[in-house]
């Protein structure tokens, strides 16, 4: 342990955390303490965990903001419902998980480097305006697509009367009322969901923290900090930049289809400009660049208003001064000088292993 | 500043503590049918989702002074709110099953039922009182609703325009970003030339730009329509009616029922809704025994609010699991999975005489009545022949 620098006992630690709390949460359910809500909230946070990190890879290590991350979902989430409805039972539910996995991560990243290569080569606040259009606009497109099959191959079109399918044909997408039922595809590893979002967490991690320490991760940081000082060095700010924000798309794609496969109705109004902001919430109030405090933002503040349920509907009013008092106390400088008197105190009180 | 922290901390405490507590509408007695029921108690949709909540709640305490089923009481839980989103209805479900839920009254939204009903298949008894998009009760046999599917709203507009000689060119305006419209468009637009109908404008606008109608409605009036199909919510109906008149747009105005509760649309000048019609299975306005009784006991519970058609579906719900809970000789002690079995049996053998019409159900679990219309006249509401 000694050997080891740093930042890997802090890499460590995030997997760690991860892994404990996937130990409590299985044991718990084992046991049989775990009650339905809590179980059924195991995969929707693994779905924000994985979003808020990756947003936190965008606005915490590469410094832009994005506002549009729910729009990378939107995409992921579309793409590989569509994907596992149209492969159907042809492939074993396993496989073609991962395929779909990947389709959804693939189709995001496209859509990332689209955004990025124009958007990124800006200074000052575009990335934020150009992603909060580009969430509008995938919601909207999506809306009006229609996409069948058939024995002809896949029909798209722009309205429902359109799609001419042949007899036997299927509805996939169905525009406002989007894809149903792709759940019920994966009956048989529904049980296993938990897991597989645990496992997508560990990848995501494993590949933003190795990025981030990695030579591209700190010319990235170093853009951030100093962007002239960054090109001096000879630095193209605009690539690491892309990098960035690639990577994070596919990863907000990756977050998108566990949602789409996880629930057997999907529908596009939910991807809008609320769930941007809330993911953004995550990230600011788990503290900007702080992979753990996304982490456990998300768990606290996604599970929040569902343990609230017994306050009817007064629980979104208990949550929103929820949000109030940890922005106060996570950022106000008074609340800031008085945690570091309580760890001093708690500091003090501890024998000093050091000093020994 | 230390002690406004500390008060916070056990301000904190107590919420935690309060959340853990049991809310309910009746007191703890021995043992109850428990009845869950999830819908938007909050936001957009929230008056469809407490306009259920509260019915039900009605309805339950009629069941419970008249004996209650089968000689226990029912127990309507407190209710499970969903926003309408798909994810927080499958929480609200299994805060509601942590609660002790036995059966299902919901949900209200079209898309939120498709998600609980993925969960609730084969394990608890659903029973959707407005869930009314196809694959809402598709995912398992235990699956039933009260209200219309959004593709028989469509057909059914369309062949009740086409039968009654009101109009041969009809235009459309609906939200083409909400399911529900969506789904009555188009089955109306598909139907619409079975019919004789012809359909010279098919216009659309968004959730997100549901304030001006301006250049649509201005399209419909160059089209010539006779008659003008608006399958949208009420909130929506309400500013294109202003609309449409200070454009002087003179066509008949028909509706499906997401148009009820028009009338009470806070600052909307009723007298624009005149001549309107709607596809609607209830009228609170009507005149007949049931009717009287609900809206008189709806109102005196709810600070003298009218209910709407939304309502009296849940309260036909409860009475029609009370006649299949009879039916199958069900008793609280029994198993979720059980009940379900054993209820969706009974359903098929039942009859209910409801504030809706006289239903029976399908082994599809679809509801079987026949459709009715009103017309606003006088500011209320009037049963068409």
């Amino acid at each position: 342990m000694k050997k080891m620098n740093k930042t890997t006992k802090n890499n460590f630690i995030n997997y760690g955390l991860v892994l404990v709390l996937f130990a409590v949460a299985q044991t718990l359910s084992a046991t049989g303490n775990l009650s339905n809500l809590l179980q059924g909230l195991l995969v929707p946070l693994c779905v924000y965990t994985i979003a808020s990190i990756s947003l936190n890879l965008v606005v915490g290590f590469s410094g832009e903001l994005s506002l549009g991350h729910a729009g990378f979902m939107c995409v992921g989430a579309y793409s590989s419902a569509l994907f596992s409805n149209v492969v159907g039972d042809a492939l074993p539910s396993v496989p073609r998980l991962i395929l779909a996995i990947l389709v959804g991560a693939a189709v995001a990243a496209v859509f990332g480097i689209l955004i990025g290569v124009p958007v990124l080569r800006l200074r000052g606040d575009y990335l934020a305006i150009v992603t909060l259009a580009f969430g509008e606009i995938i919601k909207n497109l999506v809306n009006i697509l229609y996409v069948g099959v058939d024995e002809n191959g896949i029909h798209v079109t722009t309205n429902s009367s359109g799609l001419k399918l042949a007899a036997g044909g299927k509805k996939i997408m169905k525009g406002a009322l989007g894809i149903s039922g792709t759940s019920t595809l994966y009956k048989d590893i529904k049980p296993y969901f938990f897991l597989i979002g645990v496992i997508l967490i560990l990848i995501t991690l494993f590949i933003v923290q190795n990025l981030v320490h990695s030579r591209s991760g700190r010319a990235i940081m170093a853009a951030r900090d100093n962007r002239i000082a960054a090109e001096s060095i000879g630095i193209n700010v605009t690539k690491y930049k892309l990098l960035a924000f690639t990577v994070s798309a596919a990863l907000a794609g990756v977050a998108g289809v566990l949602y789409a496969h996880n629930i057997s109705m999907l529908k596009v109004s939910i991807f809008d400009y609320n769930l941007s902001i809330m993911i953004l919430v995550y990230v600011v109030l788990g503290g900007i660049g702080s992979i753990r405090g996304s982490i456990i933002a998300t768990i606290v503040l996604y599970a929040l208003p569902e343990m609230l349920r017994g306050f009817s509907t007064y629980r979104m009013l208990i949550y929103a001064i929820v949000l109030i008092i940890m922005m106060l106390f996570n950022w106000a400088p008074a609340a800031i000088d008085w945690r570091k008197r309580v760890l001093e105190k708690i500091h003090n009180k501890l024998p000093k292993k050091e000093a020994a | 500043m230390r002690n406004w922290k500390k008060a916070l901390g056990v301000a904190a405490a107590v919420a935690m503590a309060a959340t853990t507590l049991p809310t309910a509408v009746f007191a703890e007695g021995e043992e109850t049918f428990k009845i869950g029921i999830i819908g938007p108690m909050t936001g957009d949709y929230a008056q469809y989702g407490t306009n259920v909540y509260n019915a039900a709640v009605v309805a339950a305490e009629e069941i419970n002074a008249a004996g209650g089923i089968n000689g226990y009481q029912v127990e309507i839980l407190a209710a499970g709110d969903d926003q309408g989103d798909p994810e927080k209805a499958v929480n609200a479900y299994n805060d509601l099953l942590d609660k002790g839920m036995q059966m299902l009254c919901g949900t209200v939204t079209s898309g939120a039922c498709i998600a609980v009903g993925a969960e609730a298949a084969e394990t608890t008894f659903l029973f959707t009182p407005s869930g009314s998009a196809v694959d809402c009760i598709t995912a398992g046999s235990n699956e039933f609703r009260m209200c219309f599917t959004d593709p028989m709203q469509g057909s059914k507009s369309a062949e009740y325009i086409a039968e009654k000689g009101l109009a041969t060119k009809v235009a459309v305006l609906y939200d083409s970003m909400a399911d529900y419209n969506v789904g009555v468009h188009d089955a109306f637009v598909e139907a619409a030339p079975e019919f004789g109908l012809e359909v010279v404008a098919d216009e659309a606008y968004t959730t997100d730009s549901n304030t001006d109608y301006s250049v649509q409605l201005g399209k419909i009036k160059e089209s010539g329509a006779e008659l003008l199909f608006l399958p949208n919510y009420y909130s929506d109906n309400a500013l294109i009616l202003q609309q449409a008149a200070d454009i002087d747009l003179d066509v008949i105005i028909f509706g499906v029922d997401g148009m009820d509760g028009i009338l009470s649309v806070e600052n909307f000048d009723t007298s624009l809704a005149e001549g309107v019609m709607l596809l609607t299975p209830f009228s609170a306005t009507a005149e007949d025994e049931a009717t009287v009784n609900f809206v008189t006991a709806y109102k005196a519970a709810n600070n003298d609010e009218t209910p709407n058609q939304f309502a009296a579906d849940a309260y036909d719900v409860l009475y029609a699991i009370k006649a299949a809970a009879e039916d199958a000789g069900i008793t609280p002690d029994m198993s979720n999975e059980d009940i379900s079995a054993a209820m969706s049996a009974s359903m098929l053998n039942i009859e209910i005489e409801g504030l809706t019409g006289t239903a029976k159900w399908t082994e599809d679990g679809e509801c079987d009545k026949s459709p009715k219309a009103v017309v606003i006249k006088d500011g209320v509401y009037e049963m068409m022949e």
